[in-house]
């Protein structure tokens, strides 16, 4: 059973970064910033193209964004996955917004599933796949991951975490939640939000990123989607969160004890 | 009137904690805002967390059926919005738990609302109420306007006092709500619990988390967890490897915790990681890199062998508590 699946591929400031907001807290400091694919989209086509190594069809990914966004999708395209879609856009956007365009390309491409990572790790909201299947009616799964460490043989051999049923009409996936690992089965088509021990993402080759140039993005303008959008998250204003004190040093494991339960009395 | 819904979430039929402090969130809220606060509670066999919930001193909706035997958030969302609807709500509060982060935003796209996750404040009044939330793994907080008639909001357990227990209980009320199990297309297959016996991750006094400096072996954590009935935790790294269960993660895309005593062994301080547990009140590293970023936020750094000084933090404790000092 060949399946169609939708992926993303946000572009975010590197996790590595240090993030600084501007004086007057009208947005952060950019000068310097690399930016990268938002790790869990990157779990995200890894997992969809392992899906389709094993049964056959195609990965599309999309990004919505100015131009810029479009390495991200090459990315993407490098990794294997087969055509970008490019939704331009430029200013805020909330997940909301960003859901309400998946959707429009969800009805327009119709993949049996949609992937993408559970949240973004710059607005850190973790909203988009559960807007965009309540919006679709769809069956839907938050925080996939799976039983096997990412240190087992399932991963080295590159082993899909999520598991399609043999008729090809539902998929079986191991979240993380609070308190152990749940096993929910989907009926297709589903969206699938992507945690950190879904997979290894594959490093890109220098043959993936000759092939993903020649792979087609096609760029969308909103208004070509049919909607209106609105912000409804504002962000009025950033601050910088209070810096913790510390670093204090203690000689002895004795300090440390005389410190902590003589003085501060809490062990 | 802008009414408050809180949904509530139990586990192994408990209300959780987590669920006190949106219950908290929603006072503070309501301080602002106006409006009643009143209660969701949804599953099977829930009368009991219901009553709990309304010795908060607060009504509480419960909708009670075998279809909600499971949680699932095709199911529970259309069940959600009916009881805001029902009680006349423009807010809805939850925890931002697994269940929470999951549940919320479907709540907010059925309703035709707006979603804003892990808020940490409230500010503002009446209309002009803003949402403070972390972004960037908490390097940015923004104050954060949200537009639209319905909103739903999931709070940071951690940054909210739990509520009370009130003289007089609120009442309990079933709400008819039917769900439409043949259009569930979600099926619920089987939870593995990651289990032991120590407290909650989120609700212990102490918690001590192990990174890739244990090498895999959390022998002289468990050790010292038994002793002081610690919960414990860990980095990606260590959880990553397989050495910790999924959900003892702590950090940015993990939990977030605020124990009293936080100890970090063999943890070099990423953002991510900090990001979970900055809010405990003390917090003690264990690192043989005195360069290691986790030092810049502990109270006490002990630069040294985490299976040298844990061990011997242990005899001190264990001597202390025969002492009964
Ligand atoms: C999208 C994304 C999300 C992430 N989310 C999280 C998150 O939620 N939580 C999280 O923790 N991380 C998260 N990370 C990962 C984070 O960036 C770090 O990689 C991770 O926290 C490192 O774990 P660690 O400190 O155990 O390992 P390391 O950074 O390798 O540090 C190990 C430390 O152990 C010390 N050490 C070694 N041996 C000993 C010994 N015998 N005794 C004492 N000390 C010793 C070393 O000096 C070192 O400082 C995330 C990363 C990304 C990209």
């Amino acid at each position: 059973m060949p399946l169609k699946i939708l992926v993303t591929s946000k572009r975010v400031e590197d996790p590595e970064a240090l993030i600084l907001v501007k004086a007057d807290g009208s947005g952060i400091e950019t000068q310097g910033l690399s930016y990268r694919i938002n790790p869990f989209d990157e779990i995200a086509v890894e997992e969809a193209l392992r899906l389709k190594e094993e049964h056959g069809g195609e990965v599309v990914v999309a990004s919505i964004g100015a131009a810029d966004c479009v390495s991200e999708i090459r990315v993407a395209l490098a990794m294997g996955a087969d055509r970008g879609i490019r939704v331009d856009h430029e200013g805020p956007l909330d997940p909301g917004m960003v859901a309400a365009i998946l959707q429009k390309l969800v009805e327009g491409e119709q993949p049996d599933l949609v992937i993408l990572g559970k949240q973004s790790v710059d607005d850190d909201q973790n909203q988009v796949g559960q807007i965009l299947a309540q919006r679709m009616g769809w069956a839907r799964a938050t925080f996939a991951s799976k039983e096997e460490s990412l240190e087992s043989t399932a991963e080295k051999t590159r082993q899909c975490g999520l598991r399609l049923a043999a008729d090809g009409t539902s998929i079986r996936v191991v979240r993380e939640v609070d308190g152990g690992l749940e096993t929910l089965e989907l009926s297709l088509p589903a969206v699938i939000t992507t945690d950190l021990r879904l997979n290894i993402p594959r490093i890109t080759s220098v043959p993936g990123i000759m092939k993903a140039r020649k792979k087609p993005v096609r760029e969308i303008q909103v208004e070509e989607l049919g909607i209106e959008l609105q912000p409804a998250v504002i962000v009025r204003k950033l601050h910088s969160p209070s810096k913790r004190g510390g670093g204090l040093r203690v000689k002895t494991v004795q300090e440390l004890w005389d410190k902590v339960h003589g003085e501060a009395g809490v062990l | 009137m802008p009414n408050i819904l809180v949904v509530a979430e139990h586990f192994n039929g408990q209300l959780r904690k987590a669920s006190r402090s949106a219950l908290g969130a929603a006072g503070a809220l309501a301080a602002r805002t106006g409006g009643q606060v009143s209660g969701l509670v949804v599953g099977y066999r829930v009368g009991g967390v219901a009553e709990d919930l309304a010795a908060h001193g607060i009504p509480v909706a419960v909708v009670d059926l075998p279809a909600l035997t499971h949680y699932l958030s095709e199911s529970y969302a259309p069940v959600v919005a009916a009881a805001a609807r029902a009680a006349g709500a423009t807010w809805v509060v939850g925890a931002a738990t697994a269940q929470g982060k999951d549940l919320l935003p479907c709540v907010a796209a059925l309703m035709g609302g707006v979603c804003a996750t892990d808020a940490i404040a409230f500010t503002g009044e009446g209309q002009e109420v803003l949402v403070r939330r972390p972004m960037w793994a908490g390097n940015v907080l923004a104050d954060v306007e949200l537009r639209g008639e319905i909103k739903v909001v999931s709070i940071r357990a951690t940054e909210f006092a739990a509520a009370e227990k009130a003289g007089l209980p609120g009442s309990v009320k079933a709400l008819p709500v039917a769900v439409d199990e043949s259009a569930i297309r979600t099926r619920f297959i089987a939870f593995a619990g990651s289990g032991g016996d120590r407290p909650d991750l989120t609700e212990a006094r102490v918690v001590i988390s192990g990174g890739r400096g244990t090498n895999g072996d959390f022998s002289e954590i468990e050790a010292l967890a038994d002793l002081l009935n610690a919960a414990i935790g860990s980095s990606r790294a260590a959880v990553d490897a397989g050495w910790a269960a999924g959900d003892l993660q702590v950090g940015q895309t993990g939990k977030v915790v605020a124990p009293e005593v936080y100890i970090a062994a063999g943890i070099s301080g990423a953002q991510q990681h900090l990001a979970g547990m900055k809010g405990a009140k003390v917090i003690i590293a264990i690192n043989t890199d005195p360069e290691a970023p986790i030092f810049q936020v502990a109270d006490y750094g002990v630069v040294g062998d985490l299976f040298e000084v844990l061990p011997a933090l242990r005899s001190l404790v264990a001597a202390s508590q025969k002492q009964g000092t």
